[in-house]
């Protein structure tokens, strides 16, 4: 009942938005309505587009990641000193520089994953600690310098049309989201990620196995980073300690926009999806209307808590009925983070 | 560390025992790593600048206890240090409890705006406080117009405040600063040990059902822990100001993870329910310690601080919850043989099956839905 009703109306009031913010920025700007400003505008944040898939996962599974922004540089920082100064004295061809930082940062996620299962820290922690100890092993590899000097097939990656007008980073997402969706919505470790999300106690009790699936999605979450990271550092053409840092709130706000609950077990990815078209497209109608980039991030900032706020008054003046239920526990007092 | 004669230390009072116990044994290692680390003028130095993280940490512990977070104290640390800086520069006669008060009085507005959204809008904290992380910081952007506040600007007080010294021993310092800090620390601890305040925060985070059914105005509560958090900060802002006299937008960038670390460290729970002020500035202490230790030892280059950091952080929170787990088990053990002893009044049980009617006015409206 409320599981069918509730996110459709949340993703109702997305599209609305979206398509005011549509509406207004083609008002101002005669470019803006041109299929390259609209590839543009996705590929400028494609990295967080790709991480923000893997996190709506992770928070519905009633976890977070913090660490994704580090994660991103420590694995660009590893591929950029193993293919420039090689492993142990032997030199590293560049495609296995890539595989190598994919399994470092595996590695990292399984970390985060045997650490939140094993002793029970609250993953907020865990990818806390994460957040400072991955920004730093990056800078211990690349300490200040700039690496760059990939090959060239690298950056041309990042920037050549692969379909049509999209480039592969652009249609790497699109896929990513088609599969995520229907891994999330129509398979039954979906369901599970949803049920434990909910109530970890009676996901146990139905036999799932929620340690596994925990770890299972933490692994893949520093994963995903680690692999955005490589793409960002295609895209930049060279690495730094610092690239993406803060990333991690930006990623997590497009979720949370996205009508994810940040308690676990409500949302969906469609909303995910429609929220960081709502925020790319929002950034890019005030860069038009030349507003900085930080005040563009309070704009989004202040979207995000009257999302929620309009949610939640509309709920309490509007939808009453549902509050009959007295099993349902009130939103305000379920577990914070 | 307790004897087993049914007399044991309370969870909290453990914490802070083993806290103290890991920072000396960072002092132990580093003490022959480093020349002169035993002396005092690193007491001084460390003891100066963990102030600034110390109040936060215990901002953000208030916070914490009532299970929910603050994500906004950078940003409140950067709009407090700057406005009152501002304010301090082109007043320079003011007094400096009106300065300081000014910075606390816009700390505890930014907080309160956190805690209506949070308390009465029903908006989770964690998504308020990154809205109002970004809001704020970019509101004092568009505020400040890239303008820097420097140093020759403020007023002699402001610059000096680092430096005064309440008490001195050789060279060892006791700073105004750290005063205040412990201060804070002491107020807190006092007034949430032994005012029904302070009991009700705990109480709401660590049961809110149970705590709702109880009739505690749940709201006024979480309130007044934002308010609290962001008086706090706004204290921390002016430490700030003090200590760097050079401000700009970025003041007090990712001071809100520091806290959260330092609090988290402390022992407390981002479950609610639990930690202490105590434990949040040991916490603080032990981080600043390891910092400032790190950057005093040859060997370690700068590039390598974070990333020890990070792990030793990971491990603190390990050992802390190892620790905590044999504390449990212990007590179970020690419990079993009284079966019939009353539960602690600390613990707030859910009371009889749905009280009718509350005998506080100010009630949570959505229980009585139930």
């Amino acid at each position: 009942m409320r599981d069918r009703l509730r996110p459709w109306s949340w993703e109702i009031l997305l599209a609305l938005i979206l398509v005011v913010s549509i509406v207004y920025n083609a008002s101002r700007s005669d470019v803006y309505l041109t299929g390259d400003n609209f590839v543009n505008l996705f590929q400028l944040s494609i990295e967080k587009v790709i991480v923000a898939l893997i996190m709506t996962f992770v928070i519905i599974n009633g976890e977070i990641d913090l660490s994704v922004g580090s994660v991103m540089a420590f694995s660009a920082a590893v591929m950029a000193t193993v293919s420039e100064s090689g492993l142990w004295g032997v030199d590293v061809p560049f495609g296995v520089a890539i595989v190598i930082a994919l399994l470092v940062s595996l590695v990292v996620g399984l970390i985060h994953g045997l650490v939140v299962v094993k002793t029970g820290i609250p993953s907020l922690v865990v990818t806390l600690a994460g957040l400072i100890g991955w920004r730093g092993a990056a800078r211990v590899l690349v300490e200040d310098r700039s690496v760059g000097d990939f090959p060239q097939w690298f950056g041309e990656l990042a920037r050549d049309d692969l379909v049509g007008p999209l480039p592969f980073t652009l249609v790497l997402a699109i896929v990513g989201f088609a599969v995520g969706g229907v891994v999330l919505h129509r398979t039954a470790f979906g369901r599970s990620v949803f049920v434990i999300g909910n109530n970890a106690a009676v996901a146990r009790y139905s036999g799932i196995d929620v340690a596994r699936i925990k770890l299972r999605l933490l692994a893949t979450s520093a994963f995903v980073a680690g692999f955005a990271g490589i793409l960002f550092a295609a895209r930049l053409g060279s690495v730094r300690g610092n690239i993406a840092e803060t990333f991690e709130l930006d990623i997590i706000t497009m979720v949370l926009l996205g009508g994810i609950s940040i308690f676990g077990g409500s949302g969906s990815l469609l909303g995910v999806a429609l929220s960081i078209v709502i925020v790319l497209n929002l950034r890019n109608g005030l860069t038009l209307a030349n507003v900085e980039g930080q005040v563009q991030t309070g704009v989004i900032g202040a979207l995000l808590i009257l999302s929620v706020l309009t949610r939640n008054v509309a709920e309490r003046y509007l939808l009453r009925p549902r509050a009959a239920s007295p099993l349902e526990p009130v939103p305000a007092a379920r577990a914070s983070p | 560390m307790s004897a087993g004669s049914g007399r044991l230390l309370r969870p909290e009072r453990l914490k802070e025992l083993s806290l103290l116990a890991v920072i000396g044994v960072t002092i132990l290692v580093f003490t022959p790593l480093v020349d002169g680390y035993l002396s005092g003028r690193f007491f001084n130095r460390v003891s100066t600048s963990v102030t600034i993280i110390a109040v936060l940490a215990v901002a953000q512990t208030l916070v914490i206890i009532t299970r929910n977070i603050d994500l906004s104290l950078g940003s409140i640390v950067g709009v407090t240090a700057y406005v009152t800086g501002q304010f301090v520069a082109a007043h320079p006669d003011v007094t400096p409890v009106a300065g300081v008060g000014l910075a606390i009085l816009i700390g505890a507005g930014l907080g309160c705006i956190n805690g209506v959204l949070v308390a009465y809008g029903r908006v989770p904290a964690i998504v308020v406080t990154l809205g109002t992380l970004a809001i704020y910081r970019s509101w004092l952007i568009e505020y400040a117009n890239a303008r820097t506040i420097t140093t020759d600007e403020l007023p002699s007080w402001v610059a000096d405040l680092p430096r005064t010294t309440v008490a001195s021993w050789g060279d060892l310092d006791l700073r105004l600063v750290f005063v205040v800090a412990l201060i804070v620390v002491v107020v807190l601890q006092a007034t949430t040990a032994k005012l029904r305040w302070g009991r009700w925060l705990y109480a709401i985070g660590s049961n809110p059902d149970a705590a709702r059914q109880m009739g505690l105005p749940h709201r006024r509560l979480v309130l007044s822990a934002f308010v609290g958090s962001g008086a706090l900060a706004g204290l921390a802002g002016f430490l700030f100001l003090a200590r760097f006299g050079t401000i700009n937008v970025t003041a007090g960038q990712g001071f809100e993870l520091d806290s959260v670390a330092a609090a988290v460290v402390g022992g407390a729970s981002i479950l609610g329910g639990t930690g202490s002020f105590v434990g949040a500035l040991l916490g603080a202490v032990l981080i600043d310690l390891l910092d400032q230790s790190l950057v005093r030892v040859e060997a370690v280059t700068e590039f390598y601080r974070n990333a020890i950091l990070g792990a030793l952080i990971l491990l603190a929170v390990i050992g802390d919850a190892g620790l905590s787990a044999w504390f449990r088990r212990r007590r179970a053990s020690e419990a079993r043989p009284a079966v019939g002893t009353v539960p602690s009044p600390a613990e707030a049980t859910p009371a009889a099956p749905g009280p009718a009617a509350s005998p506080i006015p100010d009630h949570d409206e959505e229980a009585s839905h139930a």
